[in-house]
This record gives structure tokens, C-alpha cells and sequence, in this order.
């Protein structure tokens, strides 16, 4: 599974910035039946989260009608330079993370 | 330029209606062309992992893509517009996506290959990406004539319980709706292709796959001759129309 991060590079203090990631994941709503009739199980991404200056600044929880491979934007306000980390959980519990630099200048 | 010759010839050869094409990527609502023009958009993983496949070495002879073909953007680029084209050793036409499975078996030794493997598709993804922006150049080999033919034949020909041939729906009532669905020209200018509605990235092969169960026919074998002809008439029908990559479609 990967992941596409779009953070600018560098941004002037206070400069309202896009971020917006993509992330490799097929979605699975729980609800569909395979070619032997079971239930496909449920795997979806739960919740996504983006960590700025050591501070929450977006969350967001998915459920199953949102699509594969989902992708999310929003603006941040540029403070000082540091990683936009997000971090994102399945239903399973499990948790990946990846990030990019800001550079506020 | 004998090349350009014969896709002169092609291009004249068209009937009428034809030379007002239009593509899938025309006929979509502009956020949707957005979306394609966009590179962050999801068929982008597929390229990454093509990208990253084609320097890693495959089969039991543990050679690479690049062991043999050097740097794709030079070795590939215009090969997608190209394709299908002639196979020697099988002594029959071979589209793209046989070819790169071809290679792994012949060349890499890594067996036979499923088509629709997801390593095949990832390079045949970035393979595709080469030619973005080149206009589709119908192979000009003779020896491809007899499998074009027969491919205007079956796009001719009424199939399945709906009794449609694809020229009924494509050539005289393209622009026109089946439901909410816009019915389009069919060129394959943007193959292989994420599909909103499949959620991943799928082959013309599939795409028509679609169409025939559609109409209640048999599919065609994945990789039967039947399928090559048809891709090589849609090619031909196509040429000079450019390669979109990385397609989205509804």
C-alpha cells in the first residue's frame, strides 16, 4: 500500500497552504459477497489524522461508502517549519504514518 | 514517413461521421478531467509500482526490464501507440499487455503469466506512460491486415441475446445514452484505465469484457485472437488520436 503526499515545499509565514494526501486502500465495505458467496470482510481506513507542530489540526473518520484509494484535502495555516505528519488507522487497529517537510520561510 | 503514409491512408479510409472523434476524455464532465489531468490521482500508485518493477529483477534468470531495455523513457516511449504488433515466434499479432507478459516468460523465465497479474498491469501502466501524448501509429505490418479485418468484422458483427453489434451502439449512436450512461465513440486512447465504477485499473480487455456481457455474448478468451483483431480495428480507428495517461473514466 503507498501512500501520495502533497505538501508545498516552502511557505511564507502565516501563508494558507493545501494539504492533501492520497492513500492506497481498497475500501472494502463488509456488504459485498465474493464469486463463493461469503462476505467479503470489511477493511477500511477508520480514521485519518494530521499532526502539525505537535498539534491535531485535521481529523477525519471514513466509513464503508467512501471509495478506494480516497483522497483528502484541506488548508493549513503556515506556522514554523516542521513535518505535516498524518497517521491512519484500519478497521483492524492497524496504524501506518508518513509525512512530509514544511518550510516556513 | 512511409509510417506516415499509411496512417494517412488509414485516417482517409475512415467513414464520414468519423472524423469528428472524440475521446472518453472529451465526453467527461470537467472534474473529471480534472482528476485526470491531476497527476496525484489513484492510477498514479500502478505507475509507482510499474516504475519501481521495471528495475527489479523477475523469473528464474533474475534479470530486470531495464537489464535489456535501458531507460524506459527512451527504450518505450511511442510503444503503447504502437502496439498490437506481430510476434514471430507465436506467428500471430500480440498486444501490450501479451508482450510484457511474453517477456517475462521468454526472457525473464518466470513462467507463464496471468494477464491480469497485478505486476503485468502495474508495467504495463508505466510502459503505457512513455507514449503519453503520442499519437496512436497503426503498426503498418502487412502481416497484422488479415487480424484488422476480422476485428472490423466482430466490431460489425450482431452478438449475445441483445443481438448489438458494437457499431451499433459506437459508430451510429455514440453521444446518444444507454440509461445515465453517455455512450461513447470507443477509441482506446486511455488504456489501461482507473475506472471509477471498478475502483482500480483495468485493460481494454476488460473494458470490453464489459461491453459483451452487456449484450448477453460470451467474453472473448483473455489473450484470444478474437480480442487482438478487435483492439487492432479499435487501434486503426483510433489513429492519431492521442495516449492518455493516466486515464480516469466514470
Amino acid at each position: 500500500m503507498s501512500v501520495l503526499i502533497n505538501v508545498p515545499e516552502t511557505a511564507a509565514p502565516g501563508e494558507i497552504v493545501t494539504i492533501r494526501i492520497l492513500i492506497q486502500h481498497p475500501m472494502e465495505t463488509g456488504f459485498r459477497t465474493g464469486r463463493d458467496g461469503a462476505l467479503v470482510p470489511r477493511d477500511i481506513i477508520e480514521s485519518v489524522a494530521c499532526l502539525y507542530q505537535g498539534e491535531e489540526v485535521f481529523r477525519a473518520d471514513l466509513f464503508p461508502a467512501i471509495t478506494a484509494n480516497p483522497i483528502l484535502s484541506f488548508h493549513l495555516r503556515a506556522g514554523e517549519t516542521g513535518r505535516v505528519e498524518f497517521v491512519w488507522t484500519d478497521n483492524s487497529g492497524v496504524t501506518a504514518r508518513d509525512g512530509r517537510l514544511l518550510t516556513v520561510a | 514517413m512511409i509510417r506516415a503514409a499509411v496512417l494517412a491512408g488509414i485516417v482517409l479510409a475512415l467513414p464520414a461521421g468519423a472524423q469528428d472523434r472524440r475521446t472518453g476524455y472529451d465526453d467527461m464532465s470537467p472534474a473529471l478531467q480534472a482528476m485526470q489531468d491531476d497527476p496525484m490521482n489513484p492510477a498514479a500508485f500502478w505507475l509507482i509500482d510499474g516504475e519501481a518493477l521495471w528495475s527489479e529483477p523477475a523469473g528464474t534468470r533474475g534479470q530486470s526490464c531495464a537489464d535489456c531495455h535501458d531507460a524506459a523513457e527512451d527504450s518505450m516511449a511511442g510503444v503503447a501507440a504502437r502496439y498490437p504488433a506481430w510476434d514471430e515466434e507465436q506467428a500471430a499479432p500480440v498486444d501490450l499487455n501479451g508482450r510484457i507478459a511474453l517477456c517475462r516468460d521468454r526472457h525473464q523465465g518466470a513462467g507463464p503469466q496471468d494477464r491480469a497479474d497485478p505486476d503485468i498491469l502495474a508495467l504495463l501502466a508505466y510502459v503505457t506512460h512513455q507514449s503519453r501524448g503520442m499519437p496512436l501509429t497503426p503498426d503498418p505490418d502487412p502481416r497484422l491486415d488479415p487480424a484488422r479485418a476480422r476485428g472490423e468484422t466482430l466490431f460489425t458483427t450482431r452478438m449475445g441475446q441483445l443481438n448489438l453489434s458494437c457499431a451499433q451502439c459506437h459508430d451510429d449512436n455514440s453521444g446518444g445514452h444507454l440509461a445515465a450512461a453517455l455512450i461513447p465513440q470507443g477509441h482506446p486512447t486511455g488504456y489501461p484505465q482507473y475506472r471509477l465504477e471498478w475502483e482500480t485499473l483495468g485493460t481494454l480487455e476488460r473494458r470490453i469484457r464489459g461491453c459483451l456481457t452487456g449484450v448477453r455474448a460470451e467474453p472473448f478468451a483473455p489473450g484470444s485472437a478474437d480480442f487482438i483483431a478487435l483492439a487492432l480495428y479499435l487501434q486503426s480507428r483510433a489513429a492519431g488520436l492521442q495516449v492518455e495517461t493516466l486515464p480516469i473514466r466514470p
